[in-house]
């Protein structure tokens, strides 16, 4: 009696030897059958984001940094944002990580443009059924909550290292933002101006396009800026599966205690984060501009 | 008399779970109160019957949770009834599958939301062009339209603003110009200008009248002030807790109030304003035309009343439009109905 109460009754170390043993070796068999087959299915997404890291790397840099300064520019209207921009990229290619920031710049680009055109989708179903609202929160408090680097396991016991199992990694971390405020941003919609849509005989596709989806644009932003934001959190933790880019430098100043050397490239990876949280704001204000001026 | 347009019959609506089991409570004669109490189910109406003429204005009024804004949705059926039919020329709304019904809604209603209810992220010619492009209208086409109305409610020069910029009253010019640009045959106005000021409430009112003269719709209006009521309706319906109190013209509704409630709703009216000639007048029997005074049967008490007064006539003899004699209306009578 003592004993039982003093010590959690546990299953025996055997059984529970079984049970992992088991779950590991059924896993094995699952990524050795279909490990090729779902590698292949993310081929595309593979060539592109090589032919995209390729681009920004083997350009000449002024000419990237001019598309750069030119997006940045149209992004927020704001010659502040631009010109502290050009600084950064200046820094960043002088302390020689420009290469090392095209990669993180690309693999982060890719992530986004992924977590957008599967998160927009997902999180319109969800704010159309309740079912898939209820059936998606709890997948996406655990994509938020599992430490990264127990999911990082399976998706290199399936696909090995490299950059598509980094790609994966970064997604998953950094989509349930975008999905969250994409549901709530349509839930949010004002009843009145549905009803009116209804009242004038518009079909749910017109609903969506022409009312809730606008309506939503603002939270929707908020979330695509969520989604950069954490994808680049990302970055370091993706570097130890072998994407390239700033993260992997960090992680050589981890383990070789290179105080200078991770203090530049996390600087790097700020200055990023600053770039595009500054460009993403306000291109998210500047699509609300009917609530404060006329259009110009 | 004109074509019904409207027809309403035998209406019930019940909130909660399980309307269809109320229902038969409401049926049997369990009360609102009773019915939310032990049933946990809210009647919004109950046996709701309404004949809503062709190109007339049919008032419904009543407080709030009297069922008025519950009913009006029943027509467009954006609210779906639990019994009842609601029938628009002939054919039964509540039949009509989705495409049929987004079809009804496209072409033959058009409604303006108390709360305008524009999208905030298109401009005025945008919002007016909504119905338009819903319709997948040939854009030059629909721009001309929407232009043209929003012209006639006034709003020429704001096309490229937001609905933000503009006042409450603008507004819901842009809400009346989206409906009137469907074109629908049914207007259908939810407590549209309750949220004005009363001064643009009566600019309102009267651009809604001005306009009706010449468009003659179908208007189903909503509204909880009986000044404004009486001032539009060419028929009113009163509503209090789900039921149809009264029906009927505006003078009649002054003149013979049916239930308390209305009783108590009409007391404070200046009826003057209200009741016309032909309402009150007795029909003609060899009355003296010496020191008589003619007047039109559409004229208000108001428009002839200080006329009485000072030439102190022995009747009045009411005419019609073609000028024949039709009746006649004694000082006395006329005394009375303005003392009540």
């Amino acid at each position: 009696m003592e004993d039982f109460l003093s010590e959690f009754p546990e299953l025996s170390r055997e059984t529970l030897r079984f049970i992992k043993k088991g779950f590991d070796a059924s896993y094995r068999a699952f990524s050795r059958e279909y490990g090729d087959a779902i590698e292949a299915v993310f081929d595309p997404v593979l060539y592109f984001l090589v032919w995209f890291e390729k681009l920004l790397q083997n350009s000449p840099w002024p000419i990237v940094l001019i598309c750069f300064l030119a997006v940045i520019y149209f992004g927020s209207r704001k010659i502040s944002v631009t010109i502290g921009s050009l600084f950064a990229f200046l820094l960043i290619g002088i302390f020689g990580m420009w290469e090392d920031t095209m990669s993180t710049v690309s693999i982060i680009g890719v992530c986004t443009m992924l977590s957008i055109g599967i998160g927009i989708p997902v999180g319109v179903l969800m704010a159309k059924s309740e079912r898939a609202q209820r059936i998606c929160t709890p997948i996406l408090d655990v994509m938020q909550t599992m430490p990264s680097f127990v999911y990082l396991i399976p998706v290199v016991m399936l696909l090995g290292i490299g950059k598509i199992p980094g790609l994966l990694a970064v997604v998953i971390y950094a989509i349930p933002p975008i999905i969250r405020l994409t549901n709530l941003g349509i839930r949010e919609v004002d009843k009145e101006v549905l009803e009116a849509a209804d009242a004038f005989g518009a079909n749910p596709r017109q609903k969506l396009f022409q009312v809730q989806l606008p309506l939503a644009l603002p939270t929707i932003f908020a979330g695509i800026n969520q989604t950069i934001m954490m994808a680049l959190a990302m970055v370091v933790i993706a570097s130890m599966i072998g994407v390239k880019g700033l993260g992997q430098p960090v992680l050589k100043a981890i383990t070789n205690q290179y105080f200078a050397m991770g203090l530049f490239n996390g600087l790097a990876i700020v200055a990023l984060a600053i770039i595009f949280d500054r460009v993403s704001q306000s291109f998210g204000h500047r699509i609300q501009q009917h609530r404060s001026g006329s259009r110009e | 008399m004109s074509e019904i347009k409207i027809q309403i019959k035998n209406l019930y609506k019940i909130f909660g779970k399980n309307p269809k089991s109320a229902l038969e409570q409401v049926k049997d004669g369990v009360n609102k109160d009773e019915l939310l109490e032990k049933h946990n189910h809210v009647l919004g109406l109950k046996n709701i019957n309404l004949d809503i003429k062709e190109k007339s204005i049919q008032v419904v009024m009543g407080l709030s949770g009297s069922g008025k804004s519950t009913l009006i949705r029943h027509i467009n059926r954006l609210i779906e009834p639990t019994d009842g039919s609601v029938v628009v020329d002939s054919e039964d709304v509540l039949k009509m599958n989705d495409e049929n019904l987004r079809n009804f809604r496209r072409t033959k209603t058009a409604m303006v939301f108390q709360r305008f209810a524009l999208l905030p992220h298109k401009t005025v010619l945008e919002n007016t062009m909504f119905g338009l492009h819903i319709q997948n209208t040939d854009e030059k086409e629909a721009n001309t339209r929407a232009r043209r109305w929003i012209d006639r409610v006034g709003l020429s020069g704001y096309e490229e603003k937001y609905p933000q910029h503009l006042s409450g009253g603008m507004q819901q010019r842009v809400g009346l110009a989206r409906a009137l640009t469907n074109d629908g045959e049914i207007l259908l106005m939810d407590e549209a200008f309750s949220a004005l000021d009363p001064l643009i409430r009566k600019d309102m009112q009267d651009i809604l009248l001005e306009l009706q003269d010449e468009l003659h719709k179908t208007v189903v209006f909503i509204t909880h002030d009986l000044d404004e009521a009486l001032k539009i309706g060419d028929r009113i319906a009163i509503l209090k807790d789900g039921i149809m109190d009264q029906e009927g013209i505006p003078a009649d509704i002054l003149l013979s109030p049916k239930t308390q409630y209305v009783k108590d709703f009409v007391e404070d009216v200046n009826r003057a304003r209200v009741i016309k000639a032909k309402h009150i007048m007795s029909e003609l029997n060899g009355q003296d035309r010496d020191n008589a005074m003619f007047v039109d049967q559409d004229d208000f008490i108001d428009r002839f009343i200080d006329k009485v007064i000072s030439d102190k006539p022995s009747c009045l003899i009411v005419k019609n439009k073609s000028n024949d004699e039709i009746g006649y209306l004694s000082t006395k009578r006329l005394s009375e109905i303005l003392k009540r």
